[in-house]
């Protein structure tokens, strides 16, 4: 696996892996997509970079231990339903605040901050499991 | 045209959400599961910052009982709370219902939840803080918490599986052999149980077309009866494994006694309880006519599981295995309760999974105790120990009591309310039973207490001689550990001897399962005339 | 259709119960799952099966047009596949690690927590 093609490409891959990640998080609402499907896709991406770069260079980087961001995305998505506490709504009702960008019109939702937390949550999650299968690998 | 006309009717139809406002009063229902839960991903958080976590669970938890407290005495007041998600209406979104049952119960979990918080900190070992004790025994009692107050079948399995996956992490923490052993018989089992509570949520969904609690109630009067019976035996069979009830009880004895004692003691006192709390709420509350078809088969498994549980006590020589056979017993009274479903073997039920929550916790915590001045597990080798610590000794005796549901301790009411409901109907062989246990469960704890407290030296020929093997406490073990203990034990002693309180709170609970009226109404559904059943395969043909 | 359906259910809980009454872990963890995927096809067969158009609402239009997909059990799958994929997996790791440290696969065999010769209770008192 460890070829010099693979590595060359790899950072450019993940990349744009992550991007595309992010893309299909912020299309989830209305179109396919959604924060599930694009962790899984970020997630894939830190795999594919910890084959390629090693479980180390991995880790640093993350920055943060990948059970932490997937503790953050918990934390996140509880919270965007508290947020309607403010607006006399039930717990995880979907508040929206729309404001005009460069002649557009750009909805702000909880569901979306929702939708992120989900995001770390995979994120974090599979790529603690992808990255303690891989150093057992490399330990071998 | 026509299209056109369709589409304007059903333009007019009114939105299926909530039109009043919420005030901040109905976020109690909601906010002690949200607060362990934020709390659990917060700690994880800050896992390496070891110093923080101990101090931001008990903030925690003490506001997690802060709110609680306030919310009892809200219900008491208005009666059974609720709120709905997302501003739905009650059987479209998912609902959180609260009454006194649930309630009362969370509010024991989350004591207990604390207490075995600072009790743990004596021997933490750092690499356990870094795993995450903290963090887990946060989402553990978030939860416990979200089950107990749910209104909603589905989400009840959710919280279920919460349950679980912190457990796990709970139940290997430390990495001994034991525990792995442990753990795989308690995965494998529990597991199971959720997968045949998924079976039962199948077939329910299947037949009524919603799945909150109210909802079902409301139209389980006129279902068909046998896809009912299937489905009660089914939740029968789940919430039985869960509950640890005989036959499926193997795996309690096999597992609980593996992890850390504070960990056991949260198992012992939540775990369990949330299997029992749901087999009341669902065969009591929401399908009573499922629990009237089953009620001589949870008989026979009362009685059963009455007298063989503390059999299994007496024959064991490990201290905390013969405590999980004892746990095992008292879910027998439990089903006693729902074997007779009048007012008092109800309440008697309520009152008796409150005592084993605080009871059984106390217990193992003192097992615990126990266990660091012996240095071993295994009875036989203990001994001597009235001389050493004769305040343990004190404790011991008075939980052993409370178990076997002896005055004055909080274990004699409900025993007495379960006799007496079933005098009520006649029913001589549960009395039997029940006494029965108590009698059985009074020699295996006595036996115990003789053979840690009161022989001087260990088994054998030198029974007799002092026992030279004892560790005395370190300070800090005796103010972080028996401190709380003692609280928690009295406690105990004063619901006991002052049994008016929660003789109130049981008789309004007992109330509210066996009549669904007020329950129904909190939720804000439609009153039984207006609910039409479908008929079954009416849909299928469509 | 429900009755196939009904059928492969229950050759699925046939095999996946005849794999957990296996010993060895490994059938039992292939049985565990057999038995996830079962019951998810169960509810998914208790929901009714309709037309397999998906429940979005089309550009244009307020409501969903008939006929479409029921969504909740489709929902409730989803929540079940998730949760039993976590637990799954984590037996998968524990019984591994079980097979390292234990040296044993066949659960007879695992008798650490509960031993084989439990010694007698104490006769005296």
């Amino acid at each position: 696996m460890n070829t010099v093609i693979f590595r060359t490409i790899a950072p450019i891959l993940v990349a744009i892996m992550l991007v595309f990640s992010v893309f299909v998080l912020l299309r989830g609402h209305n179109e396919p997509g959604g924060g599930f499907i694009g962790g899984l896709i970020a997630a894939s991406s830190i795999a594919i970079y910890g084959i390629a770069a090693g479980v180390k260079e991995v880790r640093k980087a993350l920055k943060f231990d990948p059970i932490a961001i997937a503790g953050f995305g918990v934390f996140i998505a509880a919270f965007a339903g508290t947020i309607s506490i403010f607006y006399q709504a039930p717990y995880l009702t979907g508040i929206w605040a729309y404001f005009e960008f460069e002649g557009k019109k750009i909805a702000l939702s909880t569901p979306l901050l929702f939708d992120i937390g989900v995001y770390f949550t995979v994120l974090g999650t599979i790529s603690t499991i992808a990255l303690a299968l891989e150093e057992k690998e490399e330990k071998k | 045209m026509e299209e056109k006309a369709n589409y304007e009717a059903a333009v007019k139809l009114p939105v299926a959400m909530i039109d009043f406002a919420t005030g901040f009063a109905d976020w109690f229902i909601i906010l002690p599961t949200i607060i362990a839960l934020m709390g659990a991903a917060l700690l994880i958080m800050l896992r390496f910052n070891r110093s923080i976590q101990p101090i931001l669970t008990i903030i925690f938890i003490l506001t997690i009982i802060i709110i609680e407290i306030n919310l009892l005495l809200r219900i008491l007041a208005l009666g059974p709370q609720s709120m709905t998600m997302g501003k739905w209406l009650p059987p479209f979104g998912i609902s959180f219902t609260v009454d006194i049952f649930g309630i009362s119960f969370a509010l024991a979990s989350a004591l207990t939840a604390l207490i075995v918080t600072i009790y743990a900190q004596a021997d933490l070992a750092k690499r356990e803080v870094k795993y995450g004790f903290h963090s887990l025994l946060l989402l553990l009692l978030a939860g416990v918490s979200g089950a107990f107050m749910t209104g909603d079948m589905f989400n009840l399995y959710v919280w279920f599986e919460v349950m679980l996956i912190a457990s796990f992490g709970l139940i290997i923490m430390g990495g001994r052999k034991i525990q792995l052993d442990g753990a795989i018989k308690y995965g494998f089992l529990n597991f199971l149980a959720t997968s045949f509570f998924l079976i039962a949520l199948g077939l329910i969904y299947g037949l009524f077309g919603t799945l909150n609690m109210a909802d079902i109630s409301l139209k389980a009067a006129n279902a068909p009866f046998g896809p009912l019976a299937s489905i009660g035996a089914l939740l029968l069979l789940a919430f039985g494994m869960k509950a640890a009830a005989f036959p499926v009880n193997a795996w309690l004895p096999a597992s609980y006694h593996t992890p850390h004692p504070a960990v056991s003691a949260l198992f012992g006192g939540l775990l369990t309880k949330v299997g029992t709390y749901a087999l009341l709420r669902s065969l009591l509350l929401v399908m009573p006519t499922a629990r009237d078809f089953l009620e001589p088969l949870i008989a026979a498994l009362a009685v059963i599981t009455l007298i063989l549980a503390p059999l299994g006590a007496i024959a064991q020589t490990n201290l905390r295995r013969a405590i999980g056979f004892l746990l095992i017993g008292g879910i027998g009274s439990v089903l006693v309760g729902l074997a007779v479903p009048n007012l008092r073997g109800v309440a008697g039920a309520s009152i008796y999974i409150f005592h084993s929550i605080l009871t059984i916790s106390a217990l193992y915590l003192v097992a615990g105790l126990i266990e660091k001045i012996m240095g071993t597990e295994d009875v036989r080798k203990m001994g001597g120990l009235y001389s050493a610590s004769s305040w343990l000794s004190i404790l011991f005796l008075v939980l052993v009591f409370a178990v076997a549901g002896l005055p004055p301790f909080l274990g004699f009411w409900p025993k007495l309310l379960l006799i007496e409901a079933s005098l009520e109907r006649g029913e001589i062989l549960l009395i039997i039973a029940l006494l029965t246990n108590s009698l059985l469960t009074a020699i295996a704890g006595s036996r115990l207490w003789a053979h840690i407290f009161w022989r001087a030296g260990p088994e054998g020929a030198n029974s007799e001689q002092p026992n030279e093997k004892l560790q005395p406490l370190k300070t800090k073990d005796k103010w972080l550990c028996s401190a709380p203990t003692t609280i928690l034990i009295l406690l105990i002693v004063y619901f006991g001897i002052n049994p008016n309180t929660i003789f109130g709170l049981g008789r309004v609970a007992a109330l509210d399962l066996l009549n669904s009226d007020r329950y129904v109404e909190a939720t804000g559904l439609a009153k039984p005339d207006l609910v039409t059943m479908p008929q079954l395969g009416e849909e299928g043909e469509k | 259709m429900e009755i196939a359906l009904a059928i492969l259910i229950g050759m699925f809980f046939a095999v996946s119960i005849y794999l957990l009454l296996s010993r060895a872990i490994i059938r039992m963890l292939l049985g565990i799952s057999i038995f996830g995927n079962a019951v998810n096809l169960l509810i998914f067969t208790a929901g009714r099966l309709t037309k397999e158009t998906p429940p979005i609402v089309p550009m244009g239009e307020e409501i969903l047009l008939e006929p479409f997909a029921n969504p909740l059990p489709q929902a409730l799958i989803l929540t079940a596949i998730v949760i039993g994929f976590a637990l799954f997996t984590f037996l998968l790791v524990l019984g591994y690690r079980a097979y390292q440290e234990l040296d044993a696969d066949d659960t007879d065999t695992m008798r650490i927590a509960e031993p084989e010769r439990a010694p007698r209770p104490p006769l005296t008192y």
